[in-house]
């Protein structure tokens, strides 16, 4: 294939955060947070991440965007490798690839106002050269979210969790990005207001063919908004595909657990239902388990699973799984 | 199924009102809620942050701080006796004993710098009157009932050595420990992952049959109470809006508030077809004193009656109420909902 045809690459990504012990500091091991994962984002798709807390799918984001350094593997944006970038380089991939965070209470700064707060990346990338044009662009923006423009020297409290969503986004679109990683962008908000956010960031979507990320642990969201799905387990990803494909035949056990435990607003279907309840928590990813790290929590294990390390196979068009019993 | 007779009811709320009295002016919560509950029956109270579903139950507990809080009117009978007129004494046999409550931060609900030993054998001794041992041996044979291993050697453990959805078995274990006949679970499920919760309303369903009990599950959820509830009351600025059996709430939707809120869910078990159908807006101040239908400025059916005169909440048929001046029989089944 082309090469640049995929705007994202990733390559055997990891990322491991070391866990120190006593006055010296001395190592005591690592928390595999992400360790191992490659995937692809073509140009103006949206690819899903979903796992449950702790599988390492925020540290992926930020670990791709740059913000944590890899531990190991290539991650390149736009044919620029985020890995061995200088300075400038690196300045550039960070007016590309933004990011939209989940917390649209954390994520802003409350002393700002929101034209400090969305004028800020334009002059990091010295996108405009005086006040006035920079003060143009945050009303451009703040219209362009579906916030009133004049609103512009308020402060973030003064605005609700999905009108706070909204700086958050147009804060991200700032620099004209192509790339944006979306960390769980509407699990803070009410459900009438997911759908607004949904449908915002589908709109732009269209309108500045952007390709995003969507990190979500909620898997009907996910079926929604994602072109192709990647479900993470403890730091790898056990299974890739496209949405439909993955949802209607999941292969791999813990997906199809994780997409049975999924509620369905529907008595009747959620009464005739079969629940595959596993049992147990995610292990820690200090010590992860041999073998298939789902092999404790499985319930088609057997000792192979305990002791090889599944291969990631492609089993139907574009669809990829890691388990032996497949 | 339970028959509707006032021998079975369990809990009759009329007019509930609570207010707020704060610097910013009065907080209108919960403003005239009524509702019956049955005895075993299990009860989801649905709606967004904000709308009064958790303020409704601590009123009911009185565990409203006052001041701020004023519960401003109304009833609420438990087994015939009004427990907004009834001491502190008495309150305290029927909380956590008679009347159980499970919260949704397990972590900020559970002390942190006691055993889970300690925090289960505490009710267990004030409601129970047992011994320290005998009160031991309960909490282990309660924590094993809820699906904790190994519970002999955990009563020592403190909580921050439990995952999440275990202190949430913890919590349930504590709440349980006098056989309640009502347990109030507020949003239980909300902090803890798909897969976790699963396992929890698993749990649920498994002590409700056991004990009898009758469940209040309040969520903004309104996939869990699909599978859950008997019986399900949408809630929208301190007033109640719907209140339907659950098959009804979901196949034959009235309210278009509750219409909006199933629409605008997507469905994990349907392919995409369009965009989401949101619900423009946001929900309302709560400062500002009610009038007209709350839910008027974001009502894609709204009439000028609408926005004067707040719609009384009406039996469309004997088990299924809606307050909404909107024909909304005439519209039939056609109410925008595939």
């Amino acid at each position: 294939m082309a090469e640049n045809e995929y705007l994202v690459q990733v390559r055997q990504l990891k990322k491991h955060f070391p866990v120190t012990k006593g006055i010296f500091q001395t190592k005591a091991g690592a928390v595999k947070a992400v360790d191992g994962i490659s995937f692809e984002i073509s140009r103006g798709e949206t690819l899903g991440l979903v796992g449950e807390s702790g599988c390492g799918k925020t540290t992926a984001g930020r670990t791709i965007l740059g913000l944590y350094q890899p531990t190991n593997g290539e991650v390149s944006i736009d044919g620029m490798n985020i890995c061995q970038a200088k300075p400038k380089e690196m300045l550039e991939i960070r007016r590309k690839a933004t990011m939209i965070f989940q917390d649209p209470f954390a994520s802003l700064n409350p002393r700002w106002t929101v034209n400090s707060i969305i004028s800020e990346p334009l002059k990091v990338h010295k996108i405009y050269k005086t006040e006035k044009e920079r003060t143009e662009r945050v009303f451009e923006l703040l219209n362009l979210v579906g916030l009133n423009g004049r609103l512009y020297n308020r402060f973030p409290h003064e605005f609700s969790g999905g009108q706070r969503q909204r700086i958050g986004i147009a804060r991200a679109l700032a620099s004209n990005p192509s790339f944006i990683v979306c960390d769980e962008p509407i699990s803070a908000l009410d459900v009438s207001i997911q759908a607004q956010v949904v449908n915002l960031l589908e709109e732009l979507q269209d309108k500045f063919s952007l390709t995003y990320l969507f990190i979500a642990h909620d898997l009907s969201m996910v079926r929604h908004i994602c072109d192709r799905v990647a479900v993470m387990y403890l730091g790898v990803i056990v299974e890739m595909g496209d949405r439909n494909e993955v949802y209607e035949n999941p292969y791999h056990p813990y997906s199809q657990a994780l997409l049975s435990a999924v509620p369905i607003p529907d008595p009747k279907k959620d009464r005739e239902r079969k629940r595959i309840i596993l049992m147990g928590d995610v292990p820690s990813p200090i010590n992860p388990p041999s073998g298939c790290r789902f092999h404790p929590r499985c319930p088609n294990a057997k000792p192979q699973c305990s002791e090889d390390t599944p291969e990631w196979r492609e089993i139907s068009d574009k669809h990829w799984v890691a388990c032996h019993q497949v | 199924m339970m028959v509707a007779s006032s021998k079975n009811k369990l809990i009759e709320i009329s007019d509930l009102m609570t207010r707020f009295h704060t610097p910013e002016g009065t907080v209108y919560a919960v403003n005239g809620i009524s509702y019956n509950l049955d005895v075993a029956e299990t009860l989801a109270v649905v709606g967004e942050s904000g709308c009064g579903k958790s303020v409704s139950m601590l009123s009911i507990l009185g565990l409203i701080p006052t001041p701020p809080g004023e519960i401003a009117g109304g009833t609420a009978f438990y087994k015939g006796n009004d427990l907004l007129k009834m001491n502190d004494i008495d309150l305290e046999h029927i909380r956590g004993k008679e009347i159980a409550m499970i919260f949704q931060d397990p972590m900020t609900s559970l002390n942190p710098v006691l055993t889970i030993g300690k925090q289960i054998t505490e009710a267990i001794r004030i409601h129970c009157n047992l011994d320290k041992n005998k009160a031991n041996k309960r909490a282990i044979e309660l924590l094993e009932w809820v699906g904790i291993p190994d519970a002999k050697n955990r009563l020592g453990d403190y909580p921050h050595q439990f995952s999440g959805g275990m202190r949430q078995r913890v919590m349930i274990a504590m709440a349980l420990s006098c056989e309640p006949s009502l347990l109030i679970a507020d949003e239980p499920t909300t902090a803890l992952d798909v897969t976790i919760q699963a396992q929890i309303v698993e749990l649920v369903k498994r002590l409700r049959e056991q004990l009898g009990m009758a469940i209040i599950w309040i969520t903004h959820d309104l996939g869990v109470v699909a599978g859950l509830a008997d019986r399900v009351i949408v809630m929208y600025a301190g007033y109640i809006v719907e209140e339907a059996k659950v098959d009804d709430i979901y196949e034959h939707p009235l309210h278009p508030y509750t219409i909006a809120l199933l629409n605008a869910l997507p469905r994990v078990d349907r392919r995409r077809e369009n965009r989401l159908k949101s619900i423009p807006g946001a929900p309302p101040n709560l400062l500002v004193e009610p009038h007209g239908c709350p839910f008027a400025p974001r009502c894609e059916f709204v009439t000028n009656q609408c926005r004067t005169e707040n719609p009384k909440l009406v039996s469309i048929n004997d088990q299924h109420r809606v307050a909404c001046w909107v024909n909304i029989l005439e519209r039939g089944n056609d109410n925008g909902r595939e």
